[in-house]
């Protein structure tokens, strides 16, 4: 788990894309596994304002539905067109082409309160929950 | 006998039914009219059929075979042990078929006048009497066609009750976690802000997380009583008290009622609304999706928002009446007539205490069965359960063996499979649901076949994963129909015309 990505008790990232600024969001590796096959992705409206822990995506598996919610409190910049025809993306490649949505935070400052990789690692290893969780 | 099967079941995969469509014979006849053929030339031009209609073909004792051999593969309440979770698939007993069939239910046109069906309206308006008694509520609607159309209904109820009071600040409903996956969509429909509240680890409702959600935004508090994971909230009284002092009201989802029918009233509890589905507690059929029904029940004060039509009486009449305050019309004439009625037959049937006694062995069954499988798999709760349980398979995932796998291997044991994966917040989940119908000796075998395939995670994965292999398709790939869903419409396939 690269450094510079940060992650929610919800199992989302957060990730900085090539633009300043900007962030590419998506779920870890242990939610898709949770979630399973992945087979239908909700994207958000480009331009929508998100509160923090506001729903922002629904990725829908043969298990159930499960809400994507926003890191911390920002404006939807952009959206991953590929999920909607290939949403298996986000189980294959979770961290890379599986991303969801990109982002601009309202206080940057604000992403450096999520929790870094280690730290990630041992919530997931406390028991951290389960994606409807928390 | 192998691993997987019980000695009941055949050793071989049954072959698939062929679709109507690769069985249809061109020219093939069911019935064929020996009267003149309608005379068609008083029909209004242009809509009459210029080809043939595209239906599958097939003599009438082809088509009931067919029909038959379908109904042989499916698994029933009627052929296996159905320990769906959640769904209380209990037995419809047939003589509640006998009541329906009666000509003066079955033959009674919904457009009869008032006059001529004095007696469907007479049996409807008992059956709201004998609910009201049940639930301990001061009114009751029959129309809602199921549950979760209940919820609706309930869920609109509060609505106008908060906009007749000038409250409409109130755009929140609360759900806990533990609810019924209906109750958050159903709020959503009506129009309302879903707050969902997290459960504590033992699986009861989290009354700092509750207190720190109400407020003066607060609609509705949506509680499923018992749980999705089987339990009665231990600190109800202290929930039902935060509610009311925030001026919400409560909604119970009775959609588990069968826990307690006879035995509490939702009214005495201090709920405000409560909707039960008369296809789980009162034994009337579940039907694939057909209808079904979700009466709602309401205290004094919501009853002037209920659904139209509704049936009053006067003396020995029985007329149908528009309240002006409702929420209008949610059903076509009165619900689901024929299950309401099969619903009444049952309660008459069983009388009060007959009534209590379902609930007192649905709770037997559940227990006893989750106390027969205890160390086997982790459960949720520690002590009693109602009358469902929640295990959890996770236990099994160093083998590779997860509950999906043990389901399977149930249905090659001779059952209809648990529900798996619900609730969400257990991990690898089976919910498993005897209901009173079962005996004990039905309950001991499942025990020992459950017990028999959590050993065949270690001795042996592989036939697990196999299974099943007793069915005539052993496993569809769900994500790929999900995926690159192929949707045929044989009626408008070439050839077919």
């Amino acid at each position: 788990m690269p450094e510079p990505r940060r992650y929610t008790r919800t199992h989302e990232w957060m990730a900085p894309s090539d633009t300043p600024e900007q962030w590419n969001v998506g779920i870890t590796d242990f939610a898709q596994k949770e979630v399973t096959d992945v087979v239908f992705v909700e994207l958000p409206k480009v331009g929508r304002q998100v509160p923090r822990g506001g729903e922002a995506a629904i990725i829908e598996s043969v298990k159930a539905a499960f809400s994507i919610y926003a890191p911390v409190g920002g404006t939807i910049i952009g959206v991953n067109q590929e999920l909607e025809s290939d949403p298996g993306l986000l189980n294959r490649d979770p961290y890379g082409k599986g991303w969801i949505f990109r982002f601009r935070p309202d206080h940057s400052a604000d992403v450096q309160s999520l929790m870094d990789g280690p730290a990630y690692e041992t919530f997931l290893q406390e028991g951290g929950g389960h994606p409807e969780h928390g | 006998m192998s691993e997987l099967s019980g000695k009941r079941e055949s050793a071989s995969r049954p072959e698939m039914e062929p679709s109507i469509w690769e069985i249809s014979r061109p020219g093939a006849r069911g019935v064929r009219p020996v009267s003149r053929p309608v005379d068609v030339t008083d029909l209004p031009p242009g809509i009459c059929r210029q080809t043939p209609s595209g239906l599958p073909e097939l003599s009438e004792l082809e088509t009931v075979r067919h029909f038959t051999r379908l109904s042989q593969l499916s698994r029933g309440v009627d052929t296996h042990f159905y320990p769906l979770g959640s769904c209380t698939m209990k037995y419809n007993p047939k003589v509640m078929d006998r009541v329906v069939s009666l000509p003066g239910f079955a033959d009674l046109h919904p457009l009869t006048d008032e006059e001529g069906m004095q007696g469907f309206l007479g049996a409807l308006w008992t059956f709201s009497e004998l609910l009201k008694e049940v639930l301990g509520m001061d009114a009751v609607t029959l129309a809602p066609a199921a549950g979760a159309h209940g919820e609706l209904t309930g869920i609109l109820l509060a609505r106008k009750y908060f906009e007749s009071r000038g409250e409409a600040v109130r755009t929140e409903i609360l759900v806990p976690d533990s609810a019924h996956g209906t109750n958050p969509a159903s709020a959503a429909m009506g129009g309302f802000t879903v707050r969902t509240i997290a459960s504590k680890a033992s699986g009861h409702i989290d009354l700092e997380a509750l207190s720190a959600s109400l407020s003066e935004r607060t609609a509705l508090v949506m509680i499923t009583a018992p749980s999705t994971l089987g339990l009665f909230e231990e600190e109800l009284s202290e929930v039902v008290r935060k509610v009311k002092a925030a001026g919400a009201l409560l909604y119970m989802d009775g959609a588990n009622m069968n826990a307690f029918l006879g035995v509490l009233r939702p009214g005495d509890l201090g709920f405000d609304i409560v909707h039960i589905n008369t296809h789980k507690t009162l034994a009337t059929p579940h039907g694939g999706g057909g209808p079904g029904s979700g009466p709602v029940g309401v205290r004094e004060f919501l009853s002037p928002f209920l659904p139209n039509p509704r049936i009053v009486r006067s003396g020995k009449k029985y007329s149908v009446v528009d309240g002006a305050d409702s929420i209008g019309r949610i059903r076509s004439f009165h619900g689901s007539a024929g299950v309401l009625l099969r619903a009444l037959a049952y309660m008459r049937m069983l009388g009060e205490e007959g009534l209590k006694r379902v609930s007192l062995y649905a709770l037997l069954n559940a227990n006893y069965l989750r106390k027969k499988l205890e160390g086997v798999l982790p459960g949720m709760g520690d002590g009693l359960c109602t009358h469902e349980f929640v295990l959890s398979a996770r236990s099994l995932e160093k083998e590779g063996v997860r509950a999906i796998d043990l389901a399977k291997g149930l249905l090659d044991a001779g059952y209809y499979a648990p529900t798996i994966y619900f609730p969400l917040i257990v991990p690898e989940a089976l919910m498993v649901e005897p209901t009173e119908c079962e005996s004990r000796a039905m309950l001991d075998r499942f025990a020992d076949d459950l017990i028999r395939l959590v050993g065949l995670a270690s001795s042996d994965p592989a036939r697990l994963h196999r299974a099943p292999e007793k069915t005539p398709v052993s496993r569809p790939d769900e994500v790929k129909a999900a995926r690159e869903p192929v949707l045929v419409d044989p009626m408008a396939a070439p050839g077919r015309r």
